[in-house]
């Protein structure tokens, strides 16, 4: 098991290397001029240059990279006398557009996304698996069939098509939800739920509808299997077999999918945040990249890989914990 | 999709010496054998495709969905009407439409896009040209960057196999998405100064060129293991002996045999591309201006969700029954294609 996970931390490790590598040169190297892109359309040459000297830009390409890399781990400072802006230790760089850390603005935007796809998977998750349970238990019945159709339906519906229609049902025409907000958590747990309720239910429900047909397919395959018949023969009582038995080898292939699914969905839900206007990471990618605001849009690329790339890790582990056909070596 | 990720074993080639019940075998009594006919295996799943309902009734709706993209021009004059025409004397004084529903008149079926005026069914069809033209190139690309590198890999086998899978590995660890939205514009930045618009015809190449590059680790996945399964089958060591190339076997002996899964595949990746473009467009970095597209104008839409919730519901329901009709087809296909898989 140690030995598993220290190989897969250490590919981790490697592939994190390669991504911030290209995500650099391709953030760095290949726009024109990245101090002239970062300093916007009324700079003067020689803003450029002082934008260059601060951001360490003027250095050749491997220095930035290292530079970079050692900001990560130890913090770096930027620029001179009066310019001296210090950077602490995940230093992810410094955007000189918002005069302001990177780091510092990944913590401001990062609750926000956390709370929209924790409180999202879990309505996701608990309503499609136990619709596709239900469904299988039931194949073939009008429920089953109505189930078919729905999640058919959903798994084609766009969020950003769902969310305004959503918004135009609940808040603009009844009235029965507030306009989505943000409240921290730990101000006032009731605010924080009603202001997310809607994003909630828009991720809530469309990947519900994938996540049932998954499962439902999943519990008829595994319904069918041997143990099932012996778990039956042996007498056990049905909900038994179905929750104990079944449920848990039908469930490994959805946490897989699960599990990519709430990692990548960290990295920001830019969709659902515009939609609602919603102050979280992907609404921060979404912004950045339309002022080219290099140094931000380079970091939440890479967190959102780091997300990824981690999800997998858990997944992994997870796979042996659920399983018990999977051992890890 | 769990039966796509475990291809049949079964191919067409094999199929041949199985054989189905249809095909003649012996002699038969003069007379019933006009009730006996051979079919090939593709012809049997045209056949089951055929009594598919959901397939022909999906399928008629995407081909209702290219004639008009594709007719897109004729509609204009026909109508009358330009996509970038502006009818701004058809706005009240807040820039909503007069009449109900947003506008929808006799002249202009669908209504006019608040604010600007224009047309909202030349949008649409003009949108759907755009959709289409991009989600079928990409899904072109993709492919065939797959089955490429997908045959390479697992004929090859070795170091050049194991590179393959390493890439494929990384490719699978971006954010594809997040990915996209950050490259497109800085791409655009190193060809073109912001003083001069790009063209709409390189945005496009650009967007196409984005997904293609990153979307064809599923394909490739596939087609190195349908090859690593058939590379040892005895036609191919037949069609070796035979004194064929390495060309021949692989061109004309292998890719014949996988490309039903493929098929599978590329029908499936169009609508994934058509939802990707238009949530691309929804943050305004897709397609640009003037050229219209369906998610810029969900995009454009949401300040007038109150107001006029029409100019979001027709571009909407548009992606959701092109995306929904190609997942239809697509899941007919993988059924008749592969009839073990049975939901």
């Amino acid at each position: 098991m140690l030995r598993f996970v220290v190989r897969r931390l250490l590919v981790a490790a490697l592939t994190l290397v390669v991504i911030s590598l290209v995500t650099f040169g391709l953030f760095f190297a290949v726009p024109s001029s990245p101090a002239k892109v970062m300093c916007g359309k009324n700079c003067t040459a020689e803003d450029i240059a002082q934008v260059e000297r601060r951001l360490g830009i003027d250095q050749p390409l491997p220095r930035q990279y290292a530079d970079f890399v050692g900001g990560v781990f130890a913090g770096r400072t930027y620029g001179e006398g009066d310019f001296r802006q210090d950077c602490p230790a995940p230093c992810l760089g410094y955007s000189f557009r918002n005069n302001q850390p990177v780091t510092e603005i990944v913590a401001q935007r990062a609750p926000v996304t956390f709370s929209i796809v924790l409180g999202g998977a879990v309505l996701w998750l608990g309503l499609g698996i136990s619709l596709g349970m239900v469904s299988a238990l039931r194949r073939g019945t009008a429920f089953d069939r109505a189930a078919i159709g729905v999640t058919l339906a959903g798994a084609s519906m766009q969020v950003y098509f769902f969310g305004l229609i959503l918004l135009y049902l609940l808040v603009y025409s009844t009235g029965l939800l507030p306009f989505p907000s943000y409240t921290p958590l730990t101000e006032s747990p009731a605010r924080w739920a009603a202001g997310l309720l809607l994003p909630w239910m828009t991720l809530g429900f469309l990947n519900s509808a994938l996540y049932a047909r998954l499962s439902r397919a999943q519990m008829l395959e595994t319904l069918s299997e041997d143990f099932i018949r012996t778990a039956r023969a042996k007498g056990l009582p049905a909900r038994q077999v179905h929750t104990r038995h079944a449920l848990r080898a039908a469930i490994t292939p959805i946490v897989t999918i699960a599990g990519l699914d709430i990692g990548t969905s960290l990295g920001g839900t830019f969709i659902t945040e515009t939609i609602f206007g919603l102050q979280g990471l992907g609404k921060a990618t979404v912004e950045a990249v339309q002022f080219l605001n290099l140094p931000v849009v380079m970091a939440t690329v890479l967190l959102a890989a780091v997300f990824i790339v981690v999800a997998n890790i858990v997944v992994d582990v997870l796979y042996a914990v659920i399983d018990p056909r999977v051992r890890l070596g | 999709m769990s039966d796509l990720s475990h291809p049949p074993p079964r191919t067409p080639a094999a199929d041949a010496t199985i054989s189905v019940p249809e095909i003649q075998a012996g002699p038969e009594p003069a007379g019933r054998a006009a009730e006996f006919v051979g079919r090939s295996p593709n012809q049997l799943a045209w056949l089951r495709l055929k009594r598919d309902r959901t397939a022909r009734a999906s399928a008629l709706t995407l081909l209702v969905a290219a004639v008009v993209a594709l007719g897109a021009p004729l509609l204009g004059r026909l109508t009358g009407i330009d996509p970038t025409d502006k009818f701004v004397d058809r706005l009240n004084d807040f820039g909503m439409p007069i009449g109900y529903a947003g506008g929808i008149s006799s002249d202009h079926w669908l209504g006019l896009e608040p604010g600007s005026g224009r047309d909202i069914l030349m949008q649409l069809v003009y949108g759907l040209r755009t959709s289409l033209f991009i989600a079928f190139t990409s899904a072109l690309l993709a492919s065939c960057i797959g089955v490429a590198v997908g045959v390479l890999a697992g004929w090859a086998r070795g170091w050049l196999d194991s590179l393959v899978n390493w890439l494929i590995d990384l490719t699978l660890a971006f954010p594809f998405l997040i990915f996209a939205l950050a490259v497109i514009p800085i791409l655009q930045d190193r060809f073109y100064s912001d003083r001069e618009a790009p063209s709409p015809a390189f945005r496009v190449a650009l967007i196409v060129a984005t997904f293609g590059l990153f979307s064809w680790t599923y394909t490739a996945r596939l087609v190195r293991g349908q090859v690593i399964s058939l590379r040892e089958r005895e036609f191919v060591d037949a069609a070796r002996a035979a004194g064929a190339g390495t060309a021949h076997i692989l061109l004309r002996q292998l890719l014949p045999n996988i490309w039903a899964p493929i098929l599978v595949t590329v029908s499936l990746m169009v609508p994934q591309f058509i939802a990707i473009e238009a949530a691309l467009a929804f943050v305004n970095i897709g397609v640009t201006e003037p050229t219209p597209d369906l998610g810029r104008m969900i995009f454009n839409s949401i300040g007038y969700v109150a107001s006029d919730p029409w100019y979001t519901l027709f571009p909407g329901l548009t992606i959701f029954l092109l995306v929904l009709a190609f997942n239809l087809l697509g899941d007919a296909l993988r059924d008749s294609l592969d009839p073990r898989s049975t939901r």
